[in-house]
């Protein structure tokens, strides 16, 4: 079972029945079990090993080479993280980060929940690659137990030398956020720390820390055993490869999708069966995204470059489309109210400037008043001056509700609202006591 | 490549006390709630020793000035609708002879 041979070429491998058949990470039917460890092998084939040194500046450029960027939200080349931590002096430690704080997107849920197997393999092939000696795998409470008993396997199996630790994240916004991750699993306590140094340099037990997205793991996973080509055949050349989406709103079959990176948003609302009404805006990205006009996003390819068109990007695959009679300003004042509760309290700009922004969004969508230069200021000293990018994101997804909703601010200045329905559309939790 | 001195905030530990624009009022200015906004410029020579009152000032240990080993961060990209009127970076040089008050005294 374990093929620990450090001659074995990470690309050679046997050839894969299943490589380049999409989807890669979903399994081709829904509303089964998680797959077992026997039916995850029985796909995917085993996962090539190695322990020396060459193995794994082989593997790094491998993933370099095939473009592999962070699915979390940030999008930040994976070989070059790889790379910083790989140089850190002391042992590292890998944390695989599933904990999906962001309550409209399900994807990270989903994946764990259908192919946890995978994500394991990513998790144990990354500490190979980096000579760690433990991967902790923080999840979501919702798939704690698939994950728990996929691991389980494992062990039983003796498939693994390095130690996989299942841990329960934090149910909080920030609790994703890469030294709010590292904090909660050292000191149970989510809360981001300033940069530098950053947890690739100084993380856990303060040793070089690779925080990576579970489903960017899930991807490691795929190219380490088909090589870096292979991950190319979909995608753009910019950004090759698929990533998950969950789409949401009114569509006919809201969930979460694998999409080729560049599909047209619209071929990503068809995926989800369509809209179900006519759609007033599409938020995408996510809570730090970027709100757009269906009309202008919808034939945009659905990739960094073709969203930077209306000044957006794939974030963490969210796509959330607003139904034309709900308010559009009234839901970014929830979420923006959301985004100003969820900050972690430590830094006084993003507690009072949230909180503030938040505050004149909420007179704005209930039509009692509207000061723009003010909320133009308070966005302005805001951005940017966080220990995280937790205001940055919040402030980038107001700048872009201002921008797209012109005609309700002008309608709402004199009274009126676009809105038959209350809004909702995007999910906000209640907030829980700090 | 080496560049001057910089003004460097740690946002968790500044509690916006406010002691850093009161001596340095020609680099740092407070935002709506009171906190320093700093100006991202090399502090030029003239100001150093404000800066460096600034520094030992400051009750929280927030504010510290970093000696140009590491090239400063990007400019964050700012959106479009800003930085007419509101200026977050004051004046990086002050107009002679002016000099802040507290290290007049």
């Amino acid at each position: 079972m374990n093929t620990l041979d450090s001659g074995q070429h990470l690309v050679r491998g046997a050839t894969p029945v299943q490589a380049g058949r999409f989807p890669r990470l979903l399994p081709e039917r829904f509303g089964g079990e998680p797959a077992s460890l026997e039916e995850h092998v029985t796909r995917y084939g085993q996962l090539p090993r190695g322990w020396d040194g060459r193995w794994r500046e082989q593997l790094i450029a491998e993933v370099g080479r095939a473009g592999l960027t962070g699915r979390g939200g940030a999008g930040f080349p994976t070989a070059r993280k790889l790379a910083a931590v790989a140089a850190g002096r002391d042992a590292p430690v890998v944390v695989a980060n599933g904990t999906e704080g962001e309550p409209a997107s399900a994807k990270d849920k989903v994946l764990l929940a259908c192919a946890p197997h995978l994500v394991l393999d990513g998790a144990v092939l990354a500490a190979d690659m980096l000579g760690a000696r433990q991967a902790i795998v923080v999840v979501h409470d919702a798939v704690r137990e698939v994950v728990d008993s996929a691991a389980a396997e494992r062990r039983r199996a003796r498939l693994d030398r390095v130690k996989v630790k299942v841990m329960t994240g934090a149910d909080r916004f920030v609790g994703g956020e890469a030294s709010a991750l590292v904090n909660w699993v050292a000191h149970g306590i989510p809360l981001p720390t300033a940069t530098p140094p950053r947890v690739s340099e100084c993380g856990l037990l303060s040793r070089p820390t690779l925080v990576q997205n579970v489903e960017t793991l899930a991807h490691l996973a795929l190219i380490a055993r088909w090589g870096a080509r292979w991950f190319r055949s979909l995608g753009t050349t910019a950004e090759p490869g698929s990533m998950l989406v969950t789409v949401i709103g009114a569509v006919r079959q809201p969930g979460v999708r694998e999409i080729e990176i560049g599909t047209p948003v619209n071929e990503v609302l068809g995926l989800a069966g369509g809209p179900a009404a006519p759609l007033g805006a599409l938020l995408i990205g996510g809570y730090f995204g970027t709100w757009a006009d269906p009309a202008v996003a919808g034939p945009l390819p659905f990739s960094a470059e073709g969203l930077s068109a209306v000044g957006g990007s794939p974030g963490a695959g969210l796509v959330a489309a607003l139904p034309a009679d709900v308010c559009g300003l009234a839901e970014t004042a929830r979420v923006a109210r959301y985004l100003a509760d969820e900050s972690a309290g430590q830094c006084g700009p993003c507690v009072f400037g949230l909180g503030s922004i938040a505050g004149a969004l909420a007179d704005l969508a209930a039509a009692r008043r509207y000061e723009p230069g003010r909320l133009r200021r308070w966005m302005a000293q805001t951005e940017g001056r966080g220990a995280c990018h937790h205001p940055d994101g919040a402030v980038r997804m107001v700048r872009s509700a201002l921008a797209v909703f012109g005609a309700e601010i002008d309608r709402h200045a004199q009274g009126w609202c676009c809105g038959r329905r209350p809004p909702g559309v995007l999910p906000v939790p209640l907030r829980r006591s700090p | 490549m080496t560049t001057g001195p910089r003004l460097r905030v740690n946002p968790i530990a500044c509690d916006g006390r406010g002691l850093c624009a009161e001596v340095l009022p020609e680099m740092i200015t407070l935002d709506d709630w009171g906190f320093p906004i700093i100006c991202d410029a090399e502090v030029p020579p003239g100001l150093l020793d404000e800066a460096a009152e600034a520094v030992r000032l400051c009750p929280r240990l927030a504010l510290r000035l970093d000696h140009g080993a590491r090239a400063p961060a990007a400019p964050q990209p700012r959106g479009a609708d800003q930085g007419q009127d509101h200026r977050l970076c004051p004046a990086a040089v002050p107009p002679d002879g002016m000099r802040s008050r507290y290290l007049r005294r």
